[in-house]
Protein backbone atom coordinates (compact mmCIF):
# COMPACT_ATOMS: atom_id res chain seq x y z
CA UNK A 1 0.00 0.00 0.00
CA UNK A 2 2.56 2.22 0.70
CA UNK A 3 4.51 2.33 -3.14
CA UNK A 4 1.00 2.56 -3.99
CA UNK A 5 0.62 5.86 -2.34
CA UNK A 6 3.91 6.75 -3.44
CA UNK A 7 3.33 6.36 -6.77
CA UNK A 8 -0.02 8.15 -6.45
CA UNK A 9 1.34 11.25 -5.09
CA UNK A 10 4.09 11.29 -8.03
CA UNK A 11 1.37 10.75 -10.62
CA UNK A 12 -0.50 13.49 -8.55
CA UNK A 13 2.50 15.82 -9.00
CA UNK A 14 3.09 15.34 -12.45
CA UNK A 15 -0.91 16.38 -13.28
CA UNK A 16 -0.53 19.37 -11.09
CA UNK A 17 -3.34 17.87 -9.11
CA UNK A 18 -1.69 18.54 -5.83
CA UNK A 19 -2.23 22.08 -4.49
CA UNK A 20 -0.92 22.17 -1.22
CA UNK A 21 2.18 19.25 -0.44
CA UNK A 22 3.41 18.60 2.80
CA UNK A 23 5.63 16.97 5.16
CA UNK A 24 6.20 15.92 8.67
CA UNK A 25 9.44 16.39 9.70
CA UNK A 26 11.72 16.37 12.72
CA UNK A 27 13.49 19.40 14.59
CA UNK A 28 15.67 19.82 17.60
CA UNK A 29 12.30 21.70 19.00
CA UNK A 30 10.09 18.25 18.00
CA UNK A 31 7.88 17.43 14.81
CA UNK A 32 7.76 20.16 12.14
CA UNK A 33 4.90 20.38 9.97
CA UNK A 34 5.82 22.06 6.19
CA UNK A 35 3.65 22.94 3.52
CA UNK A 36 4.22 24.22 -0.07
CA UNK A 37 2.18 25.53 -2.76
CA UNK A 38 3.63 25.56 -6.43
CA UNK A 39 4.78 29.30 -5.77
CA UNK A 40 6.85 28.27 -2.55
CA UNK A 41 7.07 27.73 1.34
CA UNK A 42 3.86 28.40 2.10
CA UNK A 43 3.20 27.28 5.76
CA UNK A 44 5.44 25.74 8.87
CA UNK A 45 3.97 24.85 12.06
CA UNK A 46 5.47 24.64 15.35
CA UNK A 47 5.97 21.85 17.33
CA UNK A 48 2.86 23.05 19.89
CA UNK A 49 0.46 23.51 17.20
CA UNK A 50 -1.98 20.47 16.40
CA UNK A 51 -1.03 19.27 12.47
CA UNK A 52 -4.28 18.24 11.60
CA UNK A 53 -5.90 21.73 12.60
CA UNK A 54 -3.12 22.96 10.33
CA UNK A 55 -4.15 20.85 7.36
CA UNK A 56 -7.76 21.63 7.96
CA UNK A 57 -7.16 25.18 7.83
CA UNK A 58 -4.79 24.84 4.80
CA UNK A 59 -7.92 22.97 3.13
CA UNK A 60 -10.70 25.71 3.97
CA UNK A 61 -7.77 28.90 3.06
CA UNK A 62 -6.19 27.61 0.19
CA UNK A 63 -7.63 24.02 -1.35
CA UNK A 64 -8.83 21.18 -0.28
CA UNK A 65 -5.92 19.65 -2.61
CA UNK A 66 -3.66 19.04 0.38
CA UNK A 67 -1.39 15.59 -0.28
CA UNK A 68 1.35 14.12 2.07
CA UNK A 69 4.08 14.57 -0.82
CA UNK A 70 7.83 14.70 1.54
CA UNK A 71 10.03 14.68 -1.76
CA UNK A 72 8.38 18.01 -2.82
CA UNK A 73 9.60 19.54 0.99
CA UNK A 74 13.10 18.10 0.04
CA UNK A 75 14.68 21.18 -0.47
CA UNK A 76 13.42 23.10 2.28
CA UNK A 77 13.82 20.16 5.30
CA UNK A 78 17.50 20.12 3.99
CA UNK A 79 18.39 23.62 4.45
CA UNK A 80 16.60 24.00 8.20
CA UNK A 81 18.81 20.72 9.04
CA UNK A 82 21.64 23.03 7.60
CA UNK A 83 20.26 25.74 10.16
CA UNK A 84 19.73 23.84 12.66
CA UNK A 85 22.92 22.76 12.81
CA UNK A 86 24.68 26.34 12.54
CA UNK A 87 25.47 25.24 9.17
CA UNK A 88 23.22 27.85 7.46
CA UNK A 89 22.89 32.02 8.03
CA UNK A 90 20.04 32.81 5.51
CA UNK A 91 17.35 30.77 3.73
CA UNK A 92 17.08 30.33 -0.05
CA UNK A 93 13.42 29.38 -0.85
CA UNK A 94 10.58 30.76 -2.80
CA UNK A 95 8.19 31.77 -0.18
CA UNK A 96 4.38 31.84 -1.31
CA UNK A 97 2.98 34.76 1.03
CA UNK A 98 -0.70 33.96 0.57
CA UNK A 99 -1.93 33.50 3.93
CA UNK A 100 -1.22 37.29 4.90
CA UNK A 101 -2.61 40.09 3.46
CA UNK A 102 -1.88 43.62 3.62
CA UNK A 103 -0.43 45.31 6.66
CA UNK A 104 0.80 42.14 8.28
CA UNK A 105 2.13 41.01 5.03
CA UNK A 106 4.36 43.70 4.53
CA UNK A 107 5.42 43.42 8.11
CA UNK A 108 6.93 40.29 7.48
CA UNK A 109 8.26 41.01 4.98
CA UNK A 110 10.61 43.25 6.86
CA UNK A 111 11.01 40.82 9.30
CA UNK A 112 11.86 38.66 6.09
CA UNK A 113 14.87 41.26 6.01
CA UNK A 114 16.33 41.29 9.07
CA UNK A 115 19.91 39.21 8.73
CA UNK A 116 20.53 36.66 10.92
CA UNK A 117 22.23 37.79 14.33
CA UNK A 118 20.57 41.14 14.17
CA UNK A 119 17.26 41.77 15.71
CA UNK A 120 14.49 44.95 15.37
CA UNK A 121 12.18 46.41 17.47
CA UNK A 122 8.44 45.74 16.80
CA UNK A 123 8.62 49.64 16.43
CA UNK A 124 10.87 49.46 13.99
CA UNK A 125 8.61 46.70 12.25
CA UNK A 126 5.83 49.03 12.36
CA UNK A 127 7.85 51.56 10.36
CA UNK A 128 9.22 49.57 7.67
CA UNK A 129 5.46 48.10 7.41
CA UNK A 130 4.28 51.73 6.96
CA UNK A 131 3.09 52.87 10.18
CA UNK A 132 5.46 53.57 13.29
CA UNK A 133 1.97 53.74 15.25
CA UNK A 134 1.23 50.33 14.50
CA UNK A 135 3.45 48.71 17.05
CA UNK A 136 0.52 46.82 18.30
CA UNK A 137 -0.54 45.64 14.76
CA UNK A 138 3.79 44.42 14.44
CA UNK A 139 3.11 42.22 17.44
CA UNK A 140 0.47 40.63 15.76
CA UNK A 141 1.61 40.28 12.76
CA UNK A 142 4.62 38.42 14.25
CA UNK A 143 2.23 36.27 16.20
CA UNK A 144 0.85 35.30 13.36
CA UNK A 145 3.39 34.41 10.88
CA UNK A 146 2.58 31.55 9.09
CA UNK A 147 6.16 30.64 8.13
CA UNK A 148 8.04 31.05 11.07
CA UNK A 149 11.94 30.29 11.54
CA UNK A 150 12.50 30.80 7.67
CA UNK A 151 10.59 34.70 8.07
CA UNK A 152 12.44 34.96 10.97
CA UNK A 153 10.40 36.86 14.11
CA UNK A 154 12.05 35.10 16.76
CA UNK A 155 14.67 38.43 15.61
CA UNK A 156 11.71 41.17 16.68
CA UNK A 157 12.03 42.01 20.06
CA UNK A 158 10.50 44.64 22.46
CA UNK A 159 12.08 48.19 22.19
CA UNK A 160 14.69 48.41 25.08
CA UNK A 161 15.55 44.49 24.04
CA UNK A 162 12.69 42.09 26.39
CA UNK A 163 12.23 39.07 24.17
CA UNK A 164 8.34 39.81 23.50
CA UNK A 165 6.13 36.73 22.72
CA UNK A 166 6.66 33.61 20.63
CA UNK A 167 4.51 31.32 18.63
CA UNK A 168 6.35 28.36 19.95
CA UNK A 169 6.96 29.42 22.94
CA UNK A 170 9.92 31.75 24.76
CA UNK A 171 12.41 29.24 25.82
CA UNK A 172 12.34 28.22 21.58
CA UNK A 173 13.00 31.64 20.72
CA UNK A 174 15.66 32.08 23.59
CA UNK A 175 17.51 29.12 21.74
CA UNK A 176 17.20 30.43 18.30
CA UNK A 177 18.52 33.81 19.79
CA UNK A 178 21.33 31.98 21.33
CA UNK A 179 21.81 30.08 18.94
CA UNK A 180 22.36 32.80 16.06
CA UNK A 181 25.04 34.64 18.97
CA UNK A 182 22.53 37.37 19.73
CA UNK A 183 21.88 36.21 23.28
CA UNK A 184 24.28 34.26 25.36
CA UNK A 185 24.10 30.97 26.46
CA UNK A 186 22.15 31.08 29.81
CA UNK A 187 21.34 34.78 30.07
CA UNK B 1 -22.21 22.14 3.86
CA UNK B 2 -19.09 21.72 6.09
CA UNK B 3 -15.56 22.69 4.58
CA UNK B 4 -14.12 19.84 2.62
CA UNK B 5 -11.20 18.03 4.97
CA UNK B 6 -7.96 17.52 3.44
CA UNK B 7 -7.85 14.96 0.31
CA UNK B 8 -5.01 13.16 2.59
CA UNK B 9 -7.78 12.29 5.08
CA UNK B 10 -9.52 10.34 2.15
CA UNK B 11 -5.89 8.15 1.69
CA UNK B 12 -5.78 7.74 5.12
CA UNK B 13 -8.90 6.82 6.11
CA UNK B 14 -10.43 4.21 2.83
CA UNK B 15 -7.31 3.61 0.78
CA UNK B 16 -7.13 0.16 2.12
CA UNK B 17 -10.56 0.01 1.24
CA UNK B 18 -11.02 1.37 -2.08
CA UNK B 19 -7.65 -1.21 -2.98
CA UNK B 20 -9.61 -4.08 -1.70
CA UNK B 21 -12.81 -3.48 -3.92
CA UNK B 22 -10.93 -3.07 -6.79
CA UNK B 23 -9.22 -6.42 -6.04
CA UNK B 24 -12.72 -7.90 -5.78
CA UNK B 25 -13.85 -6.10 -8.56
CA UNK B 26 -10.71 -6.94 -11.28
CA UNK B 27 -8.40 -8.87 -9.24
CA UNK B 28 -5.29 -8.74 -7.77
CA UNK B 29 -2.82 -7.97 -11.05
CA UNK B 30 -5.11 -4.82 -12.47
CA UNK B 31 -6.48 -3.40 -8.95
CA UNK B 32 -3.03 -1.08 -8.37
CA UNK B 33 -3.75 0.14 -12.12
CA UNK B 34 -7.37 1.14 -11.19
CA UNK B 35 -6.11 2.63 -7.63
CA UNK B 36 -4.21 4.96 -9.10
CA UNK B 37 -6.89 5.92 -11.91
CA UNK B 38 -9.39 5.99 -9.22
CA UNK B 39 -7.94 8.52 -7.10
CA UNK B 40 -6.82 10.49 -9.54
CA UNK B 41 -9.96 11.10 -10.68
CA UNK B 42 -10.98 11.82 -7.41
CA UNK B 43 -7.90 14.40 -7.12
CA UNK B 44 -9.14 15.90 -10.15
CA UNK B 45 -12.54 16.36 -8.92
CA UNK B 46 -12.38 17.06 -5.27
CA UNK B 47 -12.52 21.09 -5.08
CA UNK B 48 -15.51 21.26 -7.13
CA UNK B 49 -17.31 18.45 -5.04
CA UNK B 50 -20.23 20.11 -3.24
CA UNK B 51 -21.64 17.69 -0.98
CA UNK B 52 -19.45 16.06 1.63
CA UNK B 53 -21.59 14.20 3.25
CA UNK B 54 -20.32 10.67 1.74
CA UNK B 55 -17.04 10.65 0.83
CA UNK B 56 -15.89 7.30 1.22
CA UNK B 57 -19.84 6.32 -0.99
CA UNK B 58 -18.27 8.51 -3.44
CA UNK B 59 -14.99 6.98 -3.55
CA UNK B 60 -16.18 3.79 -4.11
CA UNK B 61 -18.72 4.89 -7.07
CA UNK B 62 -15.61 6.08 -8.68
CA UNK B 63 -13.49 2.83 -7.59
CA UNK B 64 -16.46 0.89 -9.00
CA UNK B 65 -16.68 3.42 -11.89
CA UNK B 66 -13.15 2.51 -13.07
CA UNK B 67 -13.14 -1.23 -12.57
CA UNK B 68 -16.55 -1.06 -15.25
CA UNK B 69 -13.75 0.57 -17.07
CA UNK B 70 -11.27 -1.52 -17.07
CA UNK B 71 -13.47 -4.44 -18.10
CA UNK B 72 -15.27 -2.71 -20.81
CA UNK B 73 -11.67 -2.00 -22.05
CA UNK B 74 -10.21 -5.16 -21.72
CA UNK B 75 -13.03 -6.79 -23.80
CA UNK B 76 -15.34 -8.69 -21.48
CA UNK B 77 -11.89 -11.08 -21.05
CA UNK B 78 -12.33 -14.19 -18.75
CA UNK B 79 -11.92 -12.36 -15.29
CA UNK B 80 -8.22 -13.52 -13.41
CA UNK B 81 -9.98 -16.65 -11.65
CA UNK B 82 -8.27 -18.00 -8.39
CA UNK B 83 -4.86 -15.92 -8.58
CA UNK B 84 -2.25 -17.91 -6.77
CA UNK B 85 -1.80 -17.71 -3.12
CA UNK B 86 0.64 -15.82 -1.30
CA UNK B 87 1.67 -17.70 1.13
CA UNK B 88 2.92 -15.76 4.47
CA UNK B 89 0.55 -12.46 3.12
CA UNK B 90 -2.34 -13.19 5.75
CA UNK B 91 -1.67 -9.92 7.78
CA UNK B 92 -2.11 -8.12 4.26
CA UNK B 93 -5.07 -9.47 2.95
CA UNK B 94 -7.74 -7.48 1.86
CA UNK B 95 -9.81 -5.83 4.90
CA UNK B 96 -8.46 -7.91 7.83
CA UNK B 97 -8.26 -4.81 9.89
CA UNK B 98 -11.87 -4.27 9.08
CA UNK B 99 -13.28 -7.23 10.00
CA UNK B 100 -15.76 -6.98 12.58
CA UNK B 101 -15.78 -9.43 15.05
CA UNK B 102 -18.37 -12.45 13.88
CA UNK B 103 -18.59 -11.40 10.13
CA UNK B 104 -16.86 -14.09 8.33
CA UNK B 105 -13.40 -13.87 7.85
CA UNK B 106 -11.89 -13.58 4.37
CA UNK B 107 -8.88 -15.12 3.72
CA UNK B 108 -6.48 -15.46 0.41
CA UNK B 109 -7.92 -18.86 -0.43
CA UNK B 110 -11.23 -17.26 -0.23
CA UNK B 111 -10.23 -14.24 -2.46
CA UNK B 112 -9.26 -16.61 -5.21
CA UNK B 113 -12.92 -17.81 -5.07
CA UNK B 114 -14.17 -14.39 -4.92
CA UNK B 115 -11.93 -13.16 -7.82
CA UNK B 116 -13.79 -15.85 -9.68
CA UNK B 117 -17.64 -14.55 -9.45
CA UNK B 118 -19.16 -12.75 -12.00
CA UNK B 119 -18.67 -8.89 -11.61
CA UNK B 120 -21.56 -7.45 -9.53
CA UNK B 121 -21.50 -10.73 -6.73
CA UNK B 122 -18.04 -10.04 -6.68
CA UNK B 123 -18.37 -6.55 -5.80
CA UNK B 124 -21.38 -6.87 -3.66
CA UNK B 125 -18.99 -9.42 -1.78
CA UNK B 126 -15.96 -7.20 -1.67
CA UNK B 127 -17.81 -4.15 -0.46
CA UNK B 128 -19.80 -6.23 1.67
CA UNK B 129 -16.69 -8.24 3.68
CA UNK B 130 -13.29 -6.35 2.94
CA UNK B 131 -15.35 -2.61 3.03
CA UNK B 132 -17.93 -3.53 5.74
CA UNK B 133 -20.63 -1.43 3.99
CA UNK B 134 -24.01 -1.48 4.37
CA UNK B 135 -26.26 -2.13 2.04
CA UNK B 136 -27.16 1.37 0.83
CA UNK B 137 -23.89 1.86 0.53
CA UNK B 138 -23.05 -1.02 -1.57
CA UNK B 139 -26.18 -0.26 -3.66
CA UNK B 140 -24.48 3.55 -4.20
CA UNK B 141 -20.96 2.14 -5.17
CA UNK B 142 -22.47 -0.49 -7.71
CA UNK B 143 -25.42 2.07 -9.09
CA UNK B 144 -28.37 0.08 -8.62
CA UNK B 145 -30.83 -0.52 -6.23
CA UNK B 146 -30.58 -1.88 -2.15
CA UNK B 147 -32.31 -4.60 -3.64
CA UNK B 148 -30.50 -5.58 -5.98
CA UNK B 149 -27.42 -4.89 -4.27
CA UNK B 150 -28.61 -7.71 -1.58
CA UNK B 151 -29.65 -10.03 -4.31
CA UNK B 152 -25.89 -9.52 -6.01
CA UNK B 153 -24.48 -10.35 -2.47
CA UNK B 154 -26.50 -12.97 -1.61
CA UNK B 155 -26.20 -15.03 -4.86
CA UNK B 156 -22.23 -14.56 -4.35
CA UNK B 157 -22.67 -15.90 -0.79
CA UNK B 158 -24.40 -18.87 -2.62
CA UNK B 159 -22.19 -19.67 -4.66
CA UNK B 160 -18.71 -19.23 -2.90
CA UNK B 161 -20.72 -21.91 0.02
CA UNK B 162 -21.32 -24.25 -2.71
CA UNK B 163 -17.58 -24.12 -3.93
CA UNK B 164 -16.53 -24.38 -0.19
CA UNK B 165 -19.04 -27.18 0.48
Amino acid sequence: MKASLERLADRAAAEGLIDVAYANVDSPFGPLLLASTPRGLVKLSLPNIDPGETLEDLAARISPRVLEAPGRLDDVRRQLDLYFAGRLREFDLPLDWQLSKGFRRRALRAIDRIPYGGTRSYTQIAASAGNERAVRAAGTACGSNPIPIVVPCHRVLRSGGALGGYGGGLPMKEALLEMEGVLDAGE
Amino acid sequence: MTALPPFQTLLDEHAADVMAVLRGAVGRGDAEDCFQETFLAALRGYPKLSDDGNLRGWLLTIAHRKAIDHHRVNGRRPLPAGEPVEVGDRGRRPGASETVDGEPELDDGLWGLVDALPPKQRAAVALRYACDLPHAEIAAALDCSPAAARRSLHEGIKRLRRELA
